[in-house]
This record gives structure tokens, sequence and C-alpha cells, in this order.
């Protein structure tokens, strides 16, 4: 081995054992359990079955699965929705740009928690929305605007949407501002343009952005814990009922197990546009 | 003269400086018209005040005496064809050309026969499925021309749309370029900083220094008898001895003295192909260059040389 | 479309920042409930009278500046080490840990933990929550230092060894400082995805190691509270400035 063979596996060895000891073993584990029985204290017990796959077709769970899917795609498309005039805004503010990203990632790494706090402080029956609502005598009784499925979506919409802007302004600040000079001296006005070039030319990043928002809101667990009361059970919270209070491991694994495949689908997708990532 | 494009008194500021200044010119109606100059002389700003990306701060700009300066760029019928080319990378060779006929008409399967003559015109017929990312620089450079050139402008405007061709095809492409302009009838508006170009080109030029218009007339006229030491300068090599301008090539080196010649010393020589220059230096110090055929000399260094020239190729009193 | 971009970046830029102002102002209300009676500090003094919350507010400061020593190192390395020579296993398994729920990360690592927990006589604890950390956090800080490394010269790396240092010395002495800016940068954003984790830890945690986002979770789901908009208002500002200067570093030429 050359010295600067050994010197970059030297380098590499710690991140790949903690990788392996964190993820690689414990997923492995997890995919076990999966195909395991439910122990009569909790834990899990031979004999192997796949009935634990089997129940997750059972509506009832198949249903939450849907529901999942669905709530997530909505709060994709209004992440999309929303962020992409706000990418384009920032991209096209010229030297005032970093000023306007930063107020994106500002949000983006403070407190998740805390920020769906804040919504519960605005949405909840005696919420600052009810009460100015009723101070201003537009209503009577309160709006119920908390612990539905409604709040649910909009704590998705607001948690991710600067997972969205920040792959699109990547990509829209990386187009030829030439091309939009281009196009309106063939005739193009500023919505053609917009719409026959600027969308085109930004794909790769509207689908960064859509994986990069549907993917977590997926697995979501605190969101609708915390938003969608107990009325709003998602995977994530099918998930953690399995390990906590239902104690029914395999079950739990097996569920898992069809979360971590979507996600691993969602990164192969991702494979290709990659470099709009960070 | 039936001016098809007019500028009067334009200028235009930006924060820091201006970038054109009072300029004027009139462009008649099937001209190859070149704006000459320097980087940063404001000749490519001019071509954007004319194609609508910019807003002239004073003047007015005429398009068959109609005024456009206060028109969006998608309401001129003028087409630009850009340094960069500006493709759109998405589009094939076929979608780039259609582009402009789809802004102005709602037809879905726009003037199909239109497109294909451009395309055959300009030699790209076969190339119209490809992306512009698969094309050679000759190519996207004809792309960028029928892109334009179908929608039939009014004027063309080219910024410098040969700098970003290798050598070697430019020469090609400049002749290539001068027979689209007769044979189409398109008045081209024309920007670039290579005097050769210009000069090879052009039916007028105008010269532009520091966002004015220096000189402004045809290639020879400017060339023999610029009116500023710039224009004489910018337009090709020159000599100033004792205040006034003798090109290199009108210069003849004897070795013998001959009636009014002055003497010199060569101090070097070097070869060009079809001529070489003679650097000599006459008795107050003047540094003169002197164009002679490769097949004379060969001149060495130190050796003394008679240089003379004809009255009439003085440049007098340039400002 | 000129005027209507600017607007609609002002009511975009409102949503995401109102919620947290309004709970900053409603922080500093003398009264409990959602109705202005006056500027008061009061909530700020229960929350520095409240054990449970200073204790666990430790513990994640303890928790966070472990795993982020520990995350930073080992993610700067596994960065060059990638730089170097792609490495498609740990490559992907650093993606697969982004992408990976976090409720189901937490899980595994918990059967894992009760796993070797059998043939070890351990404990879910501090340690179990700053590994479980470090792992999640190894992924940010390649992404942020192998984006400077991209921007990195490795001629030289070359000049430096052509002039006699060894393969160390070089990356010690010409690669590394060229990096600082990226650590740092990614040492923050390592401490604030830490510092802010719920999900994980919760499952991971023993008795001794309930972190703030814990405590501030129970709260909470227990309804509003205003010592939590306190909270909320310290966090909030504590974690902004932390990530502006991360954000200065991450630009630094």
């Amino acid at each position: 081995m050359t010295p600067a063979n050994r010197l970059r596996a030297l380098f590499l060895t710690p991140a790949a054992a903690v990788m392996l000891a964190t993820l690689g073993v414990p997923l492995a584990i997890v995919a076990t359990y999966s195909f395991l029985s439910r122990g009569a204290y909790g834990g899990v017990e031979i004999p192997w079955t796949q009935e634990n796959y089997t129940r997750l077709l059972d509506p009832l769970y198949g249903g939450i699965f849907l529901r999942s899917a669905w709530i997530s795609l909505l709060a994709t498309v209004g992440c999309l929705v929303l962020a992409f005039p706000l990418a384009l805004f920032i991209a096209r503010s010229g030297a005032r740009k970093n000023l306007y990203l930063a107020l994106v990632i500002l949000p983006f790494w403070t407190s998740f928690l805390i920020r769906l706090y804040a919504w519960m402080f605005l949405l909840r029956d005696t919420g600052l929305i009810n009460t100015a609502l009723e101070a201003l005598g537009v209503i009577h009784a309160p709006l119920p605007m908390l612990y539905n499925e409604g709040a649910v979506l909009l704590g998705l919409i607001y948690g991710y949407l600067p997972f969205a802007v920040l792959p699109l302004y990547a990509t829209l600040e990386r187009q030829d501002p030439a091309l939009l000079d281009a196009a309106a001296d063939l005739g193009a006005t500023p919505v053609h343009a917009l719409f026959r070039i600027t969308i085109p030319l930004s794909m790769p990043g509207i689908w960064a952005a859509a994986i990069l928002v549907f993917v977590p809101c997926v697995g979501t667990y605190i969101v609708s814990d915390l938003l969608g009361g107990s009325k709003t059970v998602l995977i994530g919270n099918l998930v953690q009922n399995q390990f906590t209070s239902s104690r029914d491991w395999p079950f739990g694994a097996a569920a898992s197990l069809v979360l971590i495949g979507a996600a691993i689908g969602m990164l192969l997708l991702m494979r290709k546009s990659r470099e709009e990532l960070l | 003269m039936d001016a098809v494009l007019e500028l009067a008194n334009v200028s235009k500021a930006f924060a820091t400086h201006k970038a054109v200044d009072d300029v004027s010119f009139a462009i008649p109606r099937g001209a190859f018209f070149s704006l000459l100059g320097p980087s940063g002389c404001g000749k490519t700003t001019t071509l954007r005040l004319v194609a609508g990306f910019e807003a002239p701060t004073v003047g007015e700009i005429r398009l068959n005496g109609e005024r456009i300066d206060l028109l969006p760029p998608y309401q001129r019928n003028v087409n630009t064809v850009f340094q960069s080319y500006a493709l759109f990378p998405h589009l094939t060779v076929q979608g780039n050309v259609e582009f402009g006929l789809r802004n102005k008409s709602k037809d879905a399967n726009p003037a199909a026969d239109k497109v294909r003559r451009v395309l055959e015109q300009l030699e790209l017929s076969g190339k119209e499925a490809r992306k512009p990312s698969e094309l050679s620089g000759g190519e996207k450079q004809r792309v960028a021309l029928a892109r334009a050139l179908v929608l039939s402008p009014e004027v063309l405007l080219l910024d410098e749309p040969l700098s970003a061709l290798d050598p070697q095809l430019r020469q090609q492409v400049r002749a290539e370029l001068r027979d689209l302009q007769k044979k189409t009838g398109v008045t081209f508006l024309f920007v670039t900083h290579d005097q050769e170009e210009a000069l090879s080109l052009s039916d007028t030029l105008a010269v532009m220094r520091a966002g004015r218009v220096e000189q402004m007339g045809a290639p020879q006229e400017l060339y023999r008898k610029p009116r500023t030491k710039f224009v004489a300068a910018f337009l090709g090599d020159i000599n100033w001895i004792s205040g006034v301008g003798v090109r290199p090539e009108a210069i003849r080196i004897t070795r013998g003295a001959e009636p009014g010649s002055k003497m010199a010393v060569v101090s070097a020589t070097s070869f060009l192909g079809p001529s070489a220059h003679v650097t000599t230096t006459i008795e107050d110090g003047t540094r003169v260059t002197v164009q002679v055929p490769s097949s004379d000399g060969p001149y060495a260094a130190q050796e003394t040389v008679y240089l003379s020239w004809s009255a009439t190729d003085e440049l007098r009193d340039l400002k | 479309m000129k005027r209507a971009l600017p607007l609609y970046a002002l009511g975009a830029y409102l949503f995401l920042h109102l919620p947290l102002a309004i709970l900053a102002i409603f922080s500093v209300n003398a009264s409990r409930f959602t109705i202005w009676e006056g500027f008061s500090l009061k909530w700020y003094r229960a929350m520095f009278a409240d054990r449970d919350l200073l204790e666990s507010a430790a513990n994640s400061l303890l928790i966070a500046v472990a795993a982020t020593i520990l995350a930073t190192i080992i993610g700067t390395l596994a960065a060059y080490a990638l730089w170097k020579k792609a490495s498609p296993w740990l490559a992907g398994s650093l993606y697969l840990s982004l992408v990976t729920p976090e409720i189901v990360t937490g899980i595994s690592l918990l059967a894992f933990f009760q796993w070797i927990f059998r043939y070890l006589h351990l404990r879910l604890g501090m340690h179990t929550v700053i590994l479980a950390h470090v792992s999640f956090s190894i992924a940010y800080v390649v992404l942020v230092v192998i984006a400077r490394l991209r921007s990195f010269d490795p001629a030289l790396e070359e000049a430096a060894l052509d002039l006699g240092e060894t393969e160390f010395g070089a990356f010690y002495r010409v690669t590394l400082p060229y990096l600082a800016p990226a650590i740092a940068a990614a040492a923050m954003l390592a401490f604030t995805v830490s510092i802010d984790d719920y999900v994980i830890t919760s499952l991971v945690a023993g008795v001794d190691s309930r972190t703030l986002p814990m405590v501030i979770y129970a709260m909470a789901r227990r309804g509003v509270n205003p010592v939590l908009n306190a909270v909320s208002t310290v966090v909030v500002a504590g974690l902004g400035a932390l990530i502006l200067i991360s954000e200065r570093l991450r630009r630094t030429a």
C-alpha cells in the first residue's frame, strides 16, 4: 500500500466504523426483527414469519400509508409552489442575494420543534388568531384550527419550505441571464419566458426540491404528533407506537423497512440531481 | 436616404459612469453597419439600447421613423445574435429556431416552410433534432443567426458574433456572414473590437470611444482620412513622425539616400509571413516601423537605411 | 412581474418569520393568556427557576459539545478521504443516514442498543445519546467540508510533497488550514442539529439524560405555556446567532 493510500484508509476508518455500527448493524437488526414474531413481554421471538408484512396490507394500516403519502404529496406541491417564486426573487436580487438567502437558511436550521410550537401558539382555540378574530367580532366561537390534518399539512409546509427554496435557488442562480434577454429579443413576454425557458431549465432543481421535501414528510413523527393530535396517525406515529405503547417490535420493524425502502428509492431518484443538494 | 434605424442624441448613464454619450447615427436600409471600438467604449450598450435590454437616459431611437425606445424588447422588430449565442439548452435546433415564431403567432405549428428555408440557407439541414450541446462552435453561431433571421427582423443586431470562434474558422465565417447579409438584404448592426473585421465587412462603420462616436464613414475613408489620432491608431499601425501620421506600408525603405529621405538605423526585423516589419530609429530618436514585402532585405541590425514617403500619405491635422 | 415578485417575497418572509417573532413578543407579556397586559420578564425568571429546564439544558449542551467534537473530527477526515478517492459504500451510507426518517433511525438504534446490552452490562444514558448524535451529524459535516474541498487546488498538496512534506504533513500544513472556515461552519451545523434533536434522542436517552428538546416537547404536548415562549425565544436567538456565524464562515473565501 502506498503511503497516500494508507493515509486515506486511516482517515476513512472512523467514519466507516461509526456508520457500520450505528446505521448498518441497527438496520440489519430491524430487518431481521421484521421477520420474527412478537415476544410475550415485548421484544421478539422465533418462529420466522412474513405475517408482519401481510398485516401492513390490512386496510387499516394500508390507509395510514396512503394517508401519509397523500399528505406528503400535498405538502410537496405546496412547498414547490410557494418556494419557486421566492427562489426566483432571491436569484434575481443581485447584491442582496446573500442576505435574502440567509433569511431562508435561518429557519431551516432553527429548532424545528419550536417552529411547530409557534404554530400551536397561533392556532389553538385560545391562540392569537382565534383571540384576534373574536375581539374583532368576526367569530363568536373559536375556529377549530389545531389538531387536524389541515394543521399537519400547514406544519409540514412551514417546516420544509426552506428545503425546497435552497435547491431551486441553486438551479435558478446558475441560469444564464442572456437566455432571458434572448427570449425577450425573440418576442417572448416575461410570462412566456418564465414558462418556456426558466421553468423547463429548472426541472433538475424542482425534482431535487420535491424529493427533499417528500422524504422527510413521509416519515414525519413530531408534526402529526404535535399538530395533528390523536386523530391524525401517519406512518411515523405507527412505527413509534409499535416500539413504545403497543410493544409490537416485529410489526414496527416491518413498517420501518417499508419506509426505508421508500427512502432508498428516493435516494436513487435523487442521484441524478444530487449536485443540486446542498 | 431611406434610414431603417436612427439614433438621435442617445445617452445612457449608469450609476457610476456614462456608457453612451450623445450618440446619433442613421443606418440605411440593407446596409452593413459596424460599431467599432475598444472594450468599454459603449458599443455593446448601444446595441442593447436598440434591442431594448436597456432604456436610454436621454434621446430617441426610431425604427422606420417610429419611436421604439419605450417599447419592451419583445415588441421590437429587431433581433439579436448574442456574443455567447444564448441558445436555449433544453430546446433542439428546430425548437430554438421556432421559438420566436411561436411567440408571434398563436399557431402551434409555425411556418414550417420558413424554418426549413432558413435552416437550409445556414446549412443546418439534418441537424434539426440536435441540442445546442451537441453542436460545434460554428454550428451554434449559425443556429443563433437562423433563430434571429427566421423572424425577418428590420435590423439584425450582432454582438461580437465571431469572437467565440477559433481563429481559423473566424476568417471563413466572416466571409459567409458578408454573403449572407448581401443575399438576405437584412440590415446588419454589427458590434466588434476587431478593426480588421469591421474594415472588411462594413459598408459604413462608426468608431466609438468613451461613449461617443469618434468618426463615422466608409472603411476606406476612415482608414485614409481619420480625423483623430485615436481613429488613426485604432484602425491600423501608424508611426508618428514630427506630429504627422504615416502608416508602415506607406513608407519606402532604401539603402541609398534619396531626395527628401530620412536617415534611420535598423534595430530589428520581424517576419510576418507575406510581409515583414522593420523597426528603425530616425535621427531625432523616434521609432519608425516600415512594412516591406518579406522578399525584401534582409536588413541587419545597426544597418543605416533611408526612409521616404509621399506627402499624400501623410495624415495631418489629427486631433 | 417586476413588482409582484418582491411583494410575494415579503409575504413569504413574513410567513417564515412572523410566527417566531410573535412568540418572542408574547414571551415578555405579563399575562399568561394571549392578551397583551404589559411588559414583564417574569416568564424568563420562571424559566431560570425551573430545575428541570436547567438540568436538561445542561445535558443538551454537554451532549452537543461532545457529539460535535467527535463528529467534526470523524467527518472532516472522511470528507478528505472521499475527496481523494470516491467510496460508494461510505458515500451511500452517509446519504442513507440523511434520508432515513428520524423515527426509523431512532428505533433501529434502540433495537441495536438493547441487543448489545444483553452482552455488555450497560444501560441507555448520555453515552448512547452522544453516539447517536455523532452518527447523524457526520453526514452534515462531510457535506460542508467536501464542498470546500471541491474548490481546493490539488496542486497545492503536490507542491508540499515536492518540497519534502509527507502525505500527512501536506494534509496537516496545507489542506487543513485551507479547510478551517468550513470545519468551523460544519461544527456549528453539527452543534445545531444535535442540540435540536428530539425524535432520536427521546428513544435512546436514559433516565439521567433528558435533553432540553425532550422537556420542551413534553411541555408543548401539554399545551401552550408562557414559560415555553421564553425558552423558545432564548433557543431561537442562540441558534440563530450560531447559524449566521456559520454561514459567514462558509462563505469566507
